[in-house]
């Protein structure tokens, strides 16, 4: 097979994981030897028609598998064409799609092989060429293997600025049901041991410990979940999340909806669910890290146990709580700022740095990038005072026009 | 009485530091000093230069933050940069000192706007620049940025590129890093950049299939990657019939439905044993078990290799004169032979794990040749608890004894293949088992139609075998393929 093909292949069976994240690693360039820099903040490349953004080489070393996860293409029992790379190959691709300036480096995943250290083993056999014997200075993200060795695990943390393992869905008895061969508790304990030793690395290099701890993913861990192949409502999922990023220190949890694959299996609902719900589950899951939302109040913005798939998290959780509103954008405290519809964090900041300086107006406001619509009914400013708030057509004007159409 | 200052370039921030700071404490007010870029649109009817600064007038006192604005800011392409920041400076200079904090103010906000927009153009350049190789060799890009933004990210590709060789042309200017140093010539030319080679196919190949079209969003993509820099990257070509072809690729996905499971599904493929500890530990124990004087005369013991959890297990008889030298079983003339007829019966050989009921060669010297001795109903005895133990650490669905001392060993009593063939047996261990001729019974077969007639039914047999061992959902077995050990 050319090498075309199996590229081909090989990303067509990546393109499910949604990661493609090249920030917050640390810095370091090439100017005294080797290939590439990373200075903190992540580059896109390029975007693909479905806007997702292109800034690693995202594939799996071989979409051989002998697990069968319902939802993956590369299962067992699919019908896909299989193809696998050698380690030089994905080594030169990197390098060569790197000197063209496409990438910001590699993220590189596998079908499972034989067993756990030997698909893992390959997996670091690629990035140790690429660190070791090319000096390659770019982003690598690479997928792990619960059931690795440990010994395995410790070197490819020292290669890799990102380890990150599927928690696939949100709960043991899906993941049982879908992908047999997988355990809910594994993941777990395997997501803690790399928490513990990303923890640690991090603090041997703040110079917290006496004992030095080997570089280990300074990028952290990050993990993702399918949203719509089983019947978990968004409160389990959101719940999941809170889990994960509290006890596994997760950098971010991705959202994916399933997406009719070819050669679909007959375990899963014949439908995709709406691109939507897993935006608003970003969304969700934006407000509970950054927002200062709590779990309950998120999902009672919705209704049982689903959010709202009109309107934003925000807004549903402002029009169940309309006594908390008018705020006064001259006055009110950072935190229920943050609860305004069409008030970001960046905004935010901006507010009570200007508001030093005058009293805001709507125009001000407008300048500072507020979104005029869905804020103006919650807000005081000096010449405004919203009229709505108890209207009973307010959700219906704040609902936008449907705008994501089904495809079929 | 209008005032004009002449800068030397289009990011000349010093010279607009040093004018800006002598127009201000000579005293001149923002709506009097205008500033010029040579070659840029702006106010022509310039005046005079400004009056020398006031001997006894203090120096402006700026926060740091203003300065670093105003250094991204100038390399804006608004003809007004110059003088907004003059503008902000003075009232800054006057006592304003927190002017910066109000980004409700209209210059302010306009100065973080154009700020906003380098930054942009800048992150921008760092992504969309494509390099293709030259001889020399040279990486050259072309490449058309919004801002004045080529010299102040060179930087970021000397860090990136530091041992490479390359060069960035624009309508403006050229960069080019000689692997030690920096120098900037003159404008390039879109047309002087090479064709392009093999990799930038395999780039836009990658584009291609790293996209899901289930989940079309152009809109998105248009608003980060606008139509503008399309002509400039390779992989922007594909993109209208990638488009175009999206919705009858899902709709042939969604008619496609669900598909019938693969009836050969992807199982361990391996050449070796796996050497598992298991497997390690085992051949240790027969390194060291009490086993029948001739076995001390062989080579070395022969354990089974293939996939742990493969779905099918064919057992064997012993080991043979190249498998005892090799140390793997089945790679005599009798192996080999098995390998045609399992090709004839499409069973991939690397699905299965292949062994023999007993592990060393037993032979009796004649001349230089070594001749197989066939075991006895002691030898099986012996080496039973090896096999079992193999088999338990294999796990298949489906045991496939070939030959008479393979069936005695798994089942424990002397039957006859023959009448076997065609049953549903059981280990002695309760696993599903079946029966078939061994593979050198059908070299021992002297009459050519005869031999094509067993061999067409030892190959249905396996083939019998195989189906039986990977139906999904099957009576083969209970307890699914794969080892418990294995998880991703
Ligand atoms: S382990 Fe499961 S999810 Fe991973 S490649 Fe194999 S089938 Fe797909």
């Amino acid at each position: 097979m050319d090498l075309l093909r199996k590229l081909e292949i090989l990303a067509d069976a990546a393109k499910y994981d949604a990661s493609c994240a090249s920030s917050g690693t640390d810095k370091r360039d090439s100017r005294k030897g080797g290939l590439g820099s990373t200075e903190g903040s992540g580059i896109c490349h390029a975007y693909a028609p479905d806007g997702r953004c292109i800034s690693l080489l995202k594939i799996l070393l071989t979409n051989a598998c002998v697990f069968d996860c319902a939802y993956c293409i590369n299962r067992a029992t699919s019908n896909t064409p299989r193809a696998r790379f050698t380690v030089d190959e994905v080594v030169q691709l990197t390098l060569d799609f790197y000197r063209r300036n496409c990438i910001e480096g590699l993220f590189l995943s596998s079908g499972i092989i034989r067993d756990p250290d030997y698909t893992m083993e390959q997996l670091i056999r690629v990035v140790r060429c690429l660190r070791v014997d090319h000096g390659f200075k770019g982003y690598i993200h690479l997928k792990t293997i619960p059931d690795a060795d440990p010994g395995l695990l410790a070197e490819a943390g020292l290669h890799a600025d990102r380890l990150s393992i599927n928690i696939e869905l949100p709960q043991a008895a899906s993941l049982a049901a879908l992908a047999p061969e997988k355990n809910f508790a594994d993941i777990h304990t395997a997501m803690g041991g790399l928490r513990t030793r990303i923890a640690d690395a991090k603090e041997a290099k703040r110079g917290e410990r006496r004992i030095r701890a080997p570089r280990f993913a300074p990028a952290g861990q990050s993990t993702q979940m399918i949203i719509g192949a089983d019947a978990s409502d968004d409160a389990t999922v959101l719940g999941t999340s809170v889990g994960l990023y509290s006890g596994y220190g997760m950098r971010r949890v991705y959202y994916s909806a399933y997406s009719p694959i070819p050669d679909a299996s007959v375990a899963l609902p014949p439908r995709a669910p709406p691109l939507v719900r897993e935006h608003r589950l970003y969304q969700a899951d934006w407000l509970l890290r950054f927002y200062g939302f709590s779990l309950d109040e998120i999902v009672a913005g919705g209704e049982g146990g689903m959010l709202d798939l009109a309107i934003d998290p925000k807004l549903a959780w402002a029009l169940k709580n309309r006594a908390d509103f008018p705020v006064d954008v001259n006055r009110a405290a950072r935190e229920m700022l943050l609860r305004v519809p069409g008030l970001g964090a960046k905004t935010v900041g901006r507010i009570l740095a200007t508001r030093r300086h005058r009293g805001l107006r709507v125009d001000d406001l407008a300048r500072l990038g507020v979104r005029l619509a869905p804020a103006l009914p919650f807000l005081v400013a000096l010449d405004h005072r919203p009229r709505m708030l108890d209207g009973a057509h307010l959700r219906a004007q704040l609902t936008p026009a449907p705008v994501q159409g089904s495809l079929f | 009485m209008a005032y004009s200052v002449v800068l030397a370039g289009p990011v000349d921030i010093d010279g607009w530091r040093a004018a800006a700071r002598d127009a201000w404490r000579a005293g001149i007010s923002p709506d009097r000093l205008v500033f010029h870029v040579p070659g840029e649109a702006g106010d022509l009817f310039g005046g005079e230069p400004p009056p020398p600064p006031r001997a006894d007038a203090a120096m402006p006192l700026v926060p740091r933050d203003f300065l670093a604005l105003a250094e991204v800011a100038v390399r804006h392409r608004d003809p007004a940069r110059f003088a907004l920041l003059y503008d902000v400076l003075c009232r800054i200079a006057g006592g304003a000192r927190g002017l910066l904090d109000d980004a409700a103010d209209p210059v302010v906000a306009r100065l973080r706007d154009m700020a906003k927009a380098v930054r942009r153009d800048a992150h921008k350049m760092h992504a969309f620049v494509r390099f293709t190789e030259i001889e020399g060799p040279r990486h050259v890009a072309w490449f058309e940025p919004d801002h004045y933004i080529e010299e102040a990210e060179a930087g970021f590709f000397i860090r990136r590129f530091a041992q490479l060789r390359w060069s960035i042309a624009t309508p403006r200017l050229s960069l080019h890093w000689d692997g030690a140093a920096l120098s900037i010539g003159p404008a390039g030319r879109r047309d002087a950049l090479p064709p392009p080679d093999a990799g930038e196919a395999l780039w836009r190949a990658y584009f291609g299939a790293i996209f899901n079209p289930a989940r079309l969003k152009p809109a998105a993509m248009r608003a980060e990657m606008p139509e503008k820099y399309w002509k400039n990257l390779p992989e922007a070509q594909d993109i209208p019939r990638l488009i175009a072809e999206a919705p009858s690729r899902v709709r042939a996905m969604v008619a496609a439905g669900a598909a019938a499971p693969n009836p050969n599904p992807q199982r361990r493929r391996t050449p070796m044993a796996t050497s598992t500890e298991g497997f390690a530990e085992l051949r240790a124990q027969l390194l060291a078990a009490d086993l029948p004087e001739w076995a001390s005369r062989a080579t070395q013991p022969v354990m089974g290799e293939g996939p742990v959890g493969a779905a099918l297990m064919l057992v064997g008889e012993q080991p043979g004169d190249e498998e005892d030298l090799a140390g793997r079983a089945f790679v005599g003339p009798a192996g080999r032979l098995l390998n045609a007829v399992l090709e004839e019966a499409e069973v991939p050989r690397d699905a299965l794990f292949v062994t023999n009921a007993v592990k060393h060669f037993k032979y009796t010297q004649q001349g230089r040749r070594r001749l197989h001795q066939t075991p006895d109903a002691g030898d099986i005895t012996r080496y039973r608890p090896f096999l079992r133990a193999e088999v338990a650490l294999v796990r298949p669905r489906l045991v496939l004894a070939l030959g008479a001392t393979a069936l005695r060993a798994l089942t424990g009593r002397a039957m006859p293949v023959t009448k076997s063939r065609d049953l549903h047996l059981k280990t002695a261990d309760g696993m599903d088992l079946r029966a078939t001729v061994h593979p050198s019974y059908l070299l021992r077969l002297p009459d050519a139609v005869a031999q094509r007639a067993e061999r067409q039914r030892f190959a249905a047999d396996l083939a019998r075998a195989y189906g039986e061992a990977t139906q999904t959902g099957g009576a083969a077995h209970a307890g699914g393929g794969a080892s418990g050990a294995n998880r991703s």
